[in-house]
């Protein structure tokens, strides 16, 4: 693949919350053009944090980030790619602020500079795309938990961004809502990288799943998600089975 | 939580801008705060009260509000006449009530009174949002309107995790008594809200940087000014310049 088409380029990352526990230890990871990835690991292994460093929340201690072709290290550098890489938060409440669903949807496409109208038009568009149009004079803080993701999920198409980072966007999922969101991510046909503890999710949505552990992301170790058919008693419940 | 209770109506003051409401409660206030004279401050009250009533608020639930402010004004009754130095008008026992004070006491009453129901017709009959939305567009420092927005938005999420929290408590068997045990546990269910509040405003702000947030809030809400409006701020700018004039012009 050219260099143009890589768009997330992370070499050397280091980052730490406490001085005796390194959270990302010396990783490096890339996301091409088209790359469909899932990204798994134990609880507290610096998934969100990779996240969050990636769109300038964190700084990690040494290591350089490349967005686009081009290394971002300010906060005005962050700034442009923010535009086209959208994250989707783990906690909805943290994401949906504004009183009404269509003001909070329209609210990253007032920020790229669009008029009132063609903001309350793309959020509409975005509503009707996510299947939400009768949610647009909703109160945000009163919807319930999947309506919640769902319009968070909108809030961050409605950006119309190149690249999607979605954390944990299944969790706590009832069975519909999350073939809903399932079926929204099959169809776009984007860039991205989704944190789960879902594999079925993630065998539905990706193409190949990393295991980020020990600090580091290896890719020789990717898995290729793939799906067998078996039956067994109860076999219509979610459930894992063991290696 | 909050309940919005007066917002919603089709009276004619649930129907005027915003804007209006927010510069007339606004001048109506400062104007009663500093007079002094019942020649102004009956008018005032008895404005108000008028305009309670074109608001066609429930009676019962104005009046209950109401109390809340009146337990604290009756306090004043009790100190405010025996402290304050004048004219002697009657003792009981060793303490001596003086007219200057009962006066300054009513003068107190009169004035909450007339300002908090002039909030209650023009202020609580608009939406929140609306209310914030109406600051923006009147230039109020950002600060303070996106204060005023974000405490209304994330008080039902702090007010949720405090639910959680005391569930948490009360599952494993806590029941408040007065001991240290009490003390202790709700000190840490303070400090533990604080820390999670904290939080969540950081995880929101990144939250919004993401959305390409500058420091600048946008809003898809348009007022537009419509005739009554303006009549109406003309209207309530008069009978403010009347009540000054009552208070500084006139003399008796």
């Amino acid at each position: 693949m050219g260099h143009n088409n890589l768009i997330i380029n992370l070499t050397g990352l280091s980052f730490s919350y406490s001085a005796d526990k390194p959270v990302l230890d010396n990783l490096s990871f890339h996301l091409h053009r088209g790359d469909r990835i899932g990204l798994v690991g134990p609880n507290g292994s610096g998934k969100t944090t990779l996240f969050h460093i990636i769109l300038g929340l964190l700084k990690p201690y040494s290591g350089t980030v490349e967005l686009f072709g081009r290394q971002a290290k300010e906060e005005k550098d962050f700034r442009e790619a923010r535009k086209k890489i959208g994250l989707l938060f783990q906690d909805p409440d943290d994401q949906l602020f504004s009183p009404t669903v269509l003001e909070d949807v329209a609210f990253g496409p007032l920020n790229l500079g669009k008029s009132p109208e063609e903001a309350r038009d793309i959020a509409m568009k975005t509503l009707a795309r996510l299947d939400l149009s009768g949610f647009k004079d909703r109160i945000t803080y009163k919807l319930s938990g999947g309506e919640k993701r769902l319009v968070s999920l909108a809030t961050v198409l409605a950006m119309d961004p190149e690249v999607l980072l979605l954390d944990e966007p299944t969790n706590g999922l009832d069975e519909e809502t999350e073939d809903k969101i399932t079926n929204i991510l099959k169809k776009l046909e984007l860039s991205y990288i989704f944190i789960s503890h879902n594999f079925d999710f993630l065998s539905k949505t990706t193409d190949r799943i990393y295991t980020i552990s020990k600090g580091k992301i290896s890719s020789d170790e990717a898995m290729a998600p793939h799906s067998h058919i078996h039956i067994h008693k109860s076999g219509r419940i979610p459930h894992k089975h063991k290696s | 939580m909050i309940e919005e209770q007066f917002a919603t109506g089709n009276s004619f003051i649930h129907s005027l801008d915003p804007r209006v409401k927010i510069i007339a409660a606004v001048l109506f206030s400062v104007i009663v705060a500093v007079s002094s004279r019942f020649l102004a401050l009956l008018p005032a009250l008895a404005i108000s009260l008028f305009l309670v009533a074109m608001a066609k608020l429930p009676i019962k639930k104005v009046f209950y509000r109401l109390l809340l402010v009146n337990g604290l004004i009756l306090f004043l009754w009790f100190v405010l006449p025996f402290t304050y130095k004048g004219q002697e008008l009657f003792a009981i026992g060793p303490f001596i009530a003086t007219k200057e004070g009962i006066l300054l006491a009513s003068q107190i009453t009169v004035k909450s009174n007339a300002i908090l129901l002039s909030m209650i017709a023009l202020l609580s009959t608009t939406p929140i949002f609306s209310l914030g939305h109406a600051m923006g567009q009147l230039h109020f420092p950002d600060k303070i309107t996106h204060l005023f927005l974000f405490t209304f938005r994330y008080i039902h999420v702090i007010y949720k995790e405090y639910r959680r929290l005391t569930n948490a408590m009360r599952v494993r068997g806590f029941a408040p008594r007065t001991n240290m045990h009490t003390y202790k546990s709700y000190a840490y269910l303070v400090g533990m809200l604080l820390v999670k509040s904290y939080d969540r405003a950081e995880r929101i702000h990144k939250a919004m940087r993401c959305r390409g947030f500058n420091n600048k809030y946008y809003s898809l809400t348009q007022f537009s000014l419509k005739t009554e409006d303006i009549l109406c701020l003309l209207l309530m700018l008069a009978v403010i310049s009347g009540l000054a004039v009552l208070q500084w012009v006139i003399t008796t």
